[in-house]
Parts: structure tokens; sequence; C-alpha cells
């Protein structure tokens, strides 16, 4: 520990929103620093690399007006840490931790490192008890379980907004757990390089949420550096209330190409080799420093559940986001631009939609006994019926035989009534109910 | 011996400290965090910190250990759970809580109980390199204690209850042998010689088994993009493979996954020996928020443990979940020390790296004379899903058998997503002559008409998508039927009931069934029955 706050002013360099440093004494690495431009104001900045006694700084917020003479760098000896409290509930901030809602800021009950720990994996309880999100692909089919990190995979124009709003508001705990569920719960938002009039969306969500929130405010004008520091300030905040006041978290974190693109932009200005289309090479170990931050502990309450919106540049489920993404989450919702130009809602492409952690979260006590085989059975006849439309589309429908026929129109009974709900909730009784009786209609076996 | 940091980089330090040697061991800062010597320059030596940085200052102390990265071998490592550098997880957590804080490199890296020594020589013996002096019992399984170095005459031999870190043997020229021994993760163990491999390994998944047989001592990867069920795959093989000991890796994937593999594990038994799974099992775990740098170490603390028990005369199986993460992370620590970038950002040295860690797979004499195996299957997880990336392909130079995921099977959720066409095993004839012996003579012909009709079947396939299966003849149709069969009820297999494992007679009488259905259904057909009755006739035995 040093004893007093040092102050530089001795810079090397100035690139874009990184300044070099020279004659510095015990600097730290990740060590948060106050930046006092020359006409006074001030902003934060953190320590990336250090060599002998040159120091290299991100600065967070605009560098526009830093000057080689006047500035002053000043170290404070912390790593980076996020204030915590009750408090903070049904509070926006921005990307920063600076209150957005005109109130003042509030007082800290306790700080944390905004990197957070790992999780030890012999700590982890196993996630197992299923959320209601009201829409059927999800429930039904690709069932989210409390301590999950599930993503949505968006290409541009798609819902996924309004699907990420409908969860935001309906979500609650599953059947299992009595009708007091959505009491316990919490959702902090995190938006990343939001538009304005996607900010006034999201903001009409949040009032409609009946439980409470916490709100981390982006917007696309705001400084890039911050979209790296928000999800984290987010999650840290999401593990205080979930593992210290017992509150099931749902954090929703959109959009995180935005996230990916800061952190491009930052890892090229620092000069570091590109790895695949200018990504940096560690983006994988970055994800995961934030999705694996899901999850649940033994003998504690609490859960991080965690929900990130992905939009697939160029539709592109292989390009390095959603790629990297799918390979640490535990499942994706892929959404379908087909389904969507045929005014279907939400545009949820079940065949490639995974959720990994369904198997424990579905069955007898947690959502109901014929779940799984009514899921197993939609899936199968599903798949065919898809599989026929290539053929259709070659032959005609005249050409298709009477059996694949069928098939073929249970394919587009399923994405009319299953798939498309509107905007109406749907509870998970209602969703295997609906599918068991679509099944039966087309004279479909449950295996 | 003690230096000072003079930079940090991402996971890397700079440190002043003369004395070091390459690949040593040294600890980084006042918590004392787990760093390895990568590279010596004339004023300063780099360091490969295997903990996270963030909070390391400039001027922190360093302290050169004079050891390299080791492992420490010995009795108690069974039903453990350790992260990449060997720390037993169970304990962390005891002593820091459920978040892993950084700097606790020195902690003892297992429990030090009091052991059961019985000595099966006597002083005066002489005993050769290699050769055990006694056995401590470690649940059911016996642990051999050798005599590690040249030959010798035994002075004196202790007997039962012994402290752990105390000799149980002397020889005459002062040696003392001790239950326990550090053995540096990086280099492989000694053996006398390799053996071919030729004995079958089962793993209790028919697809494997029937078509691409997996034999002890070889090694096989299986690569798929996401959501082609790697990791429940591997699961699956860890639980019913039919070895002595498993040592499973989780090297940078899922938290939540390795909670649920571990509670599973915990709950069930291994269906040869009847006995708790975990009791053969050794658990090495690095999720992908864990440090880059140890989750590189992983992979060698891995392959160390095993050869550990492979010299014990055992068969091991390690399986790795998943390569890629591996050369990820060995790619991040080289850009961190600024290497020269070759294929995709990988270092050059990559395929050389993985030459050498699949050159320990084997089956060996030991030693001791002992006859053990090492059988290496690791999951790859390219990017995009595009099987021509380097590790793939450097995979592909030195591995056996290579059973590929496709992610059009898995969106049809047909599991395991093995690719019946592309994937391959060169220990296919030995494996299957083998097989030919041990469970049916028929075994190798049911494969090759298998995999007659699967081809078949692909060629209808584009027919049909011309045609309509309506336009197909009757025989091709009934062909078509079979596959439908030998497709759902053989080669899928839901991992989540009991037919999750399949002994090879099982396994035989299956697909036999199948067979036989279509054959005497072809032959019906041929003497003019209608297809439909044919289809409907029940199938000679129900199908499971």
């Amino acid at each position: 520990m040093r004893l007093s706050r040092h102050s530089y002013s001795s810079l090397r360099s100035i690139q874009g929103p990184l300044v070099f440093v020279e004659h510095v004494l015990e600097a730290r690495m990740g060590e948060v620093v106050t930046i006092v431009f020359p006409d006074g104001r001030e902003t934060e900045g953190e320590v990336l690399r250090i060599e002998r006694d040159t120091v290299l700084i991100q600065v967070v917020g605009d560098s526009r007006g830093l000057d080689m003479e006047r500035t002053r760098i000043v170290f404070t000896d912390s790593v980076k840490r996020a204030p915590l409290s009750l408090a903070a509930l049904n509070r926006v901030f921005s990307g920063s931790f600076q209150p957005l809602d005109g109130l003042p800021m509030f007082v800290p009950e306790a700080w944390a490192p905004v990197a957070g720990q790992p999780m030890n994996p012999v700590a982890r309880a196993r996630p197992q008890e299923m959320i209601e999100t009201g829409f059927s692909t999800i429930d039904g089919l690709n069932t989210l379980v409390k301590g999950q990190k599930l993503p949505i995979f968006s290409c541009a124009g798609l819902p996924a907004r309004e699907i990420a709003a409908g969860i935001l508001e309906h979500a609650r705990a599953g059947p299992g757990e009595g009708a007091g569920g959505a009491a316990a719960s919490v959702v902090v938002f995190v938006a990343l390089g939001l538009a304005q009039h996607d900010y006034a969306y999201y903001r009409q969500t949040l009032e409609r949420v009946r439980g409470e929130f916490v709100a981390f405010i982006n917007l696309a004008k705001d400084p890039v550096v911050e979209r790296l520091l928000a999800p984290r300030f987010g999650l840290t905040v999401a593990e205080y209330l979930a593992f210290e006041h017992g509150r099931d978290v749902l954090v929703v974190i959109t959009d995180m190409t935005n996230y990916c693109d800061a952190l491009r932009e930052v890892s090229t200005a620092r000069e570091e080799l590109p790895g695949r289309r200018g990504y940096p090479g560690y983006l994988y170990s970055d994800l995961a420093s934030l999705y694996e931050r899901a999850g649940r502990i033994k003998q504690r309450l609490g859960s991080v559940t965690l929900l990130p919106v992905v939009t697939m540049p160029e539709d592109d489920i292989t390009h390095p986001i959603p790629d990297l993404t799918g390979y640490i989450t535990e499942g994706q919702l892929v959404l379908s631009r087909e389904l969507h130009q045929r005014g279907i809602f939400p545009p949820v492409d079940v065949l490639p939609s995974l959720s990994r952690l369904m198997q424990q979260g579905i069955g007898p006590g947690r959502s109901r006994k014929d779940h799984r085989a009514i899921a197993n059975a939609l899936y199968v006849h599903y798949a065919e019926g898809r599989d026929l439309r290539r053929l259709e589309a070659i032959v005609g429908r005249e050409g298709v035989g009477e059996r694949d026929r069928h098939m073929l129109d249970f394919a587009e009974a399923f994405e009319r009534e299953i798939v498309h709900q509107g905007g109406a909730r749907r509870g998970i009784g209602e969703t295997l109910d609906l599918s068991s009786a679509l099944l039966a209609r087309f004279g479909l076996r449950q295996p | 011996m003690s230096g000072r940091i003079v930079g940090i980089s991402g996971p890397t330090v700079s440190v002043e400290l003369p004395g070091l040697c390459l690949y040593e061991r040294v600890g980084v800062g006042h918590a004392g965090l787990m760093g390895e010597v990568v590279r010596l320059e004339k004023e300063r030596a780099i360091v490969q910190v295997y903990e996270s940085t963030r909070g390391l200052a400039l001027g922190e102390p360093v302290t050169g250990t004079g050891a390299q990265l080791t492992v420490r071998l010995g009795p108690g490592l069974l039903n453990q759970m350790f992260d990449g550098l060997q720390r037993p997880l169970v304990r962390m957590q005891d002593a820091q809580g459920p978040f892993m804080q950084p700097g606790s490199a020195y902690a003892a890296p297992l429990p030090l109980e009091a052991l059961r020594f019985v000595p099966i020589r006597r002083p005066g013996d002489e005993l050769r390199a290699g050769e055990a002096v006694g056995y401590v019992e470690e649940g059911p399984f016996r642990h051999c204690i050798t005599v590690d170095g040249p030959a010798g005459i035994l002075h004196s031999v202790a007997d039962g209850e012994c402290p752990a870190d105390a000799p149980l043997a002397v020889l005459e020229d002062g040696r003392e042998i001790t239950a326990w021994h550090e053995w540096p993760a990086r280099v492989p163990r000694p053996y006398r010689r390799k053996l071919a491999a030729l004995e079958p390994l089962v793993t209790g998944q028919r697809c494997i088994d029937f078509l691409f047989p997996l034999a002890r001592g070889g090694s096989a990867i299986f690569p798929g993009g996401f959501g082609t069920g790697k990791t429940l795959l591997e699961q699956s093989i860890a639980k019913f493979a039919d070895v002595d000991i498993v040592v499973y890796v989780g090297c940078g994937e899922r938290g939540n996954e390795m909670a649920e593999m571990l509670d599973d594990f915990a709950a069930l038994e291994d269906p040869w020996s009847k006995r708790p799974l975990m009791s053969r099992t050794l658990v090495v775990v690095n999720t992908s928020n864990m440090p880059v740098a140890a989750r590189e170490a992983s992979i060698y603390t891995a392959v160390t443990l095993a050869e550990y028990y492979r010299d014990q005369g055992c068969h091991v199986l390690l399986l790795a979940d998943s390569l890629s993460r591996w050369a990820e992370a060995l790619r991040e620590i080289s850009s961190a020390l600024e290497e020269m970038p070759g294929e995709e950002g990988y270092p050059t040295y990559l395929a050389s790296r993985m030459a050498g860690f699949f050159a320990r797979a084997g089956v060996v004499e030991t030693l001791g004379g002992a006859i053990g195996s090492l059988t290496v299957l690791l999951s790859v997880s390219p990017p995009g899903g595009d099987f021509t990336e380097p590790v793939t392909q450097a995979c592909l130079r030195n591995t056996g058998a290579f059973f590929m995921l496709d992610t059009a099977l898995a969106h049809r959720r047909h599991f395991p997503a093995i690719h019946w066409f592309q994937s391959y095993s060169l220990y296919e004839t030995e494996v299957a002559a083998q097989l030919d012996r041990q469970v049916a003579p028929d075994w190798s012909a049911l494969r090759n008409e298998t995999r007659a009709l699967l081809q078949r079947e692909e060629r209808l396939r584009e027919v049909a998508e011309i045609v309509g299966t309506e336009g197909l003849q009757d025989a091709d149709r009934l062909l078509m039927r079979a596959t439908e069969r030998i497709r759902r009820e053989f080669l899928a297999q839901n991992a989540y009931t009991e037919d999750a494992f399949s002994t090879p007679a099982q396994t035989h009488a299956r697909i036999r069934e199948i067979l036989e259905w279509h054959r005497e259904a072809a032959a019906r057909l041929a003497k003019g029955g209608r297809l439909e009755d044919v289809l409907a006739a029940p199938p000679a035995l129900p199908p499971a």
C-alpha cells in the first residue's frame, strides 16, 4: 500500500483513448487513475500495461482536450471497484455508474472489484429451477433455468428488443416455486451503445416491470470505453444482490456486438495483434469473464441468470462474436429473418436453438411430467417437415407424397400456432396443452 | 533469491532476478502468485503468471523456487478435483469461500493423511529400477510404491500406519523411498518400451464401438461446432468407458457444466466394477473465466497424472474438453510475449507442441514390467464449425481416430451427432479382429453390412430429393426404412436414459436384430409381398 496519491504530468504520448505516462513509480496493473484536464475537468482511466516506469493508461470517457503539458494523472492505488447497496434498486445509472435519473448517488454499503473473482467450480450449485418467460419457444422447447446464460442471436432488423422486453416484463420463477416467485427477483438491465429510440423503448418497458430493477445505460453517443465497464458494473451489482441478499437476478445485456466492437477498438489502439476479423485473440477469455459470472452457489439463496443479446453481423452465426458466445453460453436462441417476414412473433427458429440446461429444469415437480416427451416430439416432426420444404421447392406441392404433405402441414401449423403467439403471455401449462393438442390433431405420437 | 517486477503486460510479467532457469517456478508479488519463467534475457526474465495480474504493482518482490512446474504424485489423488495447477478445489473452497482468491499458490496441494503401507519386499532384497517395494491401499485401488532411479539393496522398510511424508523404505546407498514424489509436468514419464495399440477400448457408445472403434493406448479427437454435443459425449464416455482410471480435464469450458458433471458423477457407479464412479476418476478443472495461463498448464498437469497411473499398470483414459481452449491459451500467451504469429495467430510451435502431447499416449511396458495404457480422447471446438482451422488439422496428423460431430445431425436432435461417413478410425482393422473373437464372429460382417446400407441410403436420398420417397422402388423404400431404424434405434443414443450405455454384446444384438429384420422383409418383398404389409409386420424383437 502506498501512503499518498501520486500525481504525474510526464506524458509521453496520447493516442485516442490511450495515454502513455513516464517516470511513474509503483503503478498497479488495472489501477484506477484520475485524469485532470487542462480546463479542470476530471475523468477516469485504467492502467493497462506497465513497462519499467512507463505506464499505458486507457481513458474512460472522452479524451478530447487532453494536452501534453498541463494534463495531470493521479494514481489512486486501487483497482476499479463498484459501489454496492440495496439503494441501487430501481435506479438508472450511466456506463460509469453515475446516476442518470436526476437523484443523488446513494451511499455505498460495500465495494467490490468490478472484474470479479472466478467462482470455484465445486462451489457451484447445479442450475435446475425453471424460469417461465412466457414464450412457448423458450419455455416449451428451450427452457431457461436459474443460473443459466442463454444468449439471443438476432439479426439487424429482427425484434430481439421486443423479446428481451417481453422477458423483462413476464419472466418469473417456474410453477414449481409457487406463485410468489416474481417478488424475489430483480432485473439488471445493461444497455451498450444503445440508440436513442431503443432507449426510449426500454425505459417504458422498465416502468412496466413489476419487480425491482437496476439499469446501466450506455448510449451510442457515450464513450466507447464505458461499454467495457458497464457490463462489469451490472454483473458486480447482480452478484451482490444474488449472493449477499438472496435475490434471483436476471441480467439482460444488449447488445454484446457493441461490446465486442468496443473491445476491438481499444485493442487496435493498443497495437495488439488482431485475431479473426480484427477482434483481439483474447476475445474468448474476455467474453468468458463476463458470461461465466452467471450461476448459483451451493447453500446460498439467489442466482445470476444472464440473457445477452447478440446481433449477428451479416446474419452470420459463424462470425466470431456469436461463435465464441455460443461456445461459452449454455445454448442459444436463434431468431430467423424468414419467420419474421411471415409475421411470426417471436421469430425463434427452434432447430438451431438450444438450451443445454433444459433437461434438469423440466419434468415432474419443475414443469410437467410430459414436458420432455412433447418437446422431443415437436422437434423430431418439425425437423422432418422443414427438411421436406426443400423437396417441395423442387417438385412443387403436388409432387410431394401424401405423408410428406402431412408433415409439411404440421411444420406450417407448428410455426403458426406454437411459435407464433403475438404479444400474449403463455404459461408453461398452456404451451404444453397447445402443443399436445397440435400433435394429436396431426395424429403424431409422442415418442 | 529475490528480485522485483519491472513490467506487467496481460498475463506476463517481466522481472529483474538473476539466476533464474527457463521454466523455473516463481512466486510473484506480495500475494505470491504462481508463475513460470518462459523467456530469459540479459537483464530480465519474462514470467507467465498463472493467476490474474490485476492489482499487481511495479516493484513488488519476485522469488525463485529452483524447481519447475511439478505435479505431486502419490496415493490419495483419486476422487479429487484440482484446478489446472493441481490445487485441490474443495480445500480451496473451505479456505476461501465460493470465489477463488489469487495468491494461494503455495498451499499444500493435497491433504497429507497417514497411509497404510504393506511391504512386499524385505531388507536385504535387491530392487531393480521401477520395482515395487510394497503398496498402499487407496480405496479399491492398490497403489504400488516403486523405486525411482537405479537399482539398489533394500536397507529398511516400514510396515502399517505411516505419516504421509515419512520415508517408507531406505536403500543401502541412503536413498529414501516416499509415497509421494514430484514430477515436472512438461516432461513425459519414462517407461521401458512402447507396444502396439491393439486391444479395444469399449466406450459404451454404439456408434463408436461398432463403426469407429477405439484402441487402448490410442488417441482420438472429436471436433464439432457449439451445440453438437461434445461435452455430453465426453462425459458419457467418462462414465462408461472400460478403463481403470479416468482423468477428466475441463479446459476452458463452462462452470455450470462442471457443476452438473460433478453432481452426476457423485451419484453414479462404474458399470464395469460397480464401485462409485468417482473412486476411479480424477478431475482437473480450469473453467473459461479462470486465468488463461493455468488453462495452458492444465493439460500437462492432467497428462502427468494420467501417466502416473499408467505406470501403476492401469488402463487410463484422459479426456479433455476442449483442446481448442488450450491452443487459444497458448496463442494468448504467445501474443503477450510478442512472438511472431503463424496461421490464424497461433504460434508456429502449435503443431509440434501438440505432437509432443499426443506422443504421451500409448500402451507401454512400465519400468516395473507391467503393462499400462494411456488413451487420449479430446474434443476440439473449431471456430465457426470450420474443420480446416489449424488446431483440427494439427490433430488429424497426430491422432488415430476422428469422430466428426455434425451440426445438421445435432439440429435434428440425433445424438451422439457423429457423422458416419466423415469419421474414421485407424484402429478399425486390428480392433475389429479382436471384437470378432471376443463378442461375436459376425461383428465385422455386420459392420460392413451396416456401412453398405448407410451408403446406399445416402445415394437414395439424393434421388428422393428429386422424385420424393414415394417415387422410389419398394426395395429401396424398405432399405430407407431399415436405415432409419439403424439411425434412430442404433446410432442414436439418449444420454439421459438407461440407453446411455451399451455393452458390446448389447450393441451386437441390437444391430443384428435390425439387419435380420431388413433381410427377412426384403425376402418377403422379393416373393411378391406388398411393401405396406411387410412394413406393418412387427419386427422380430420389439425395439428398445
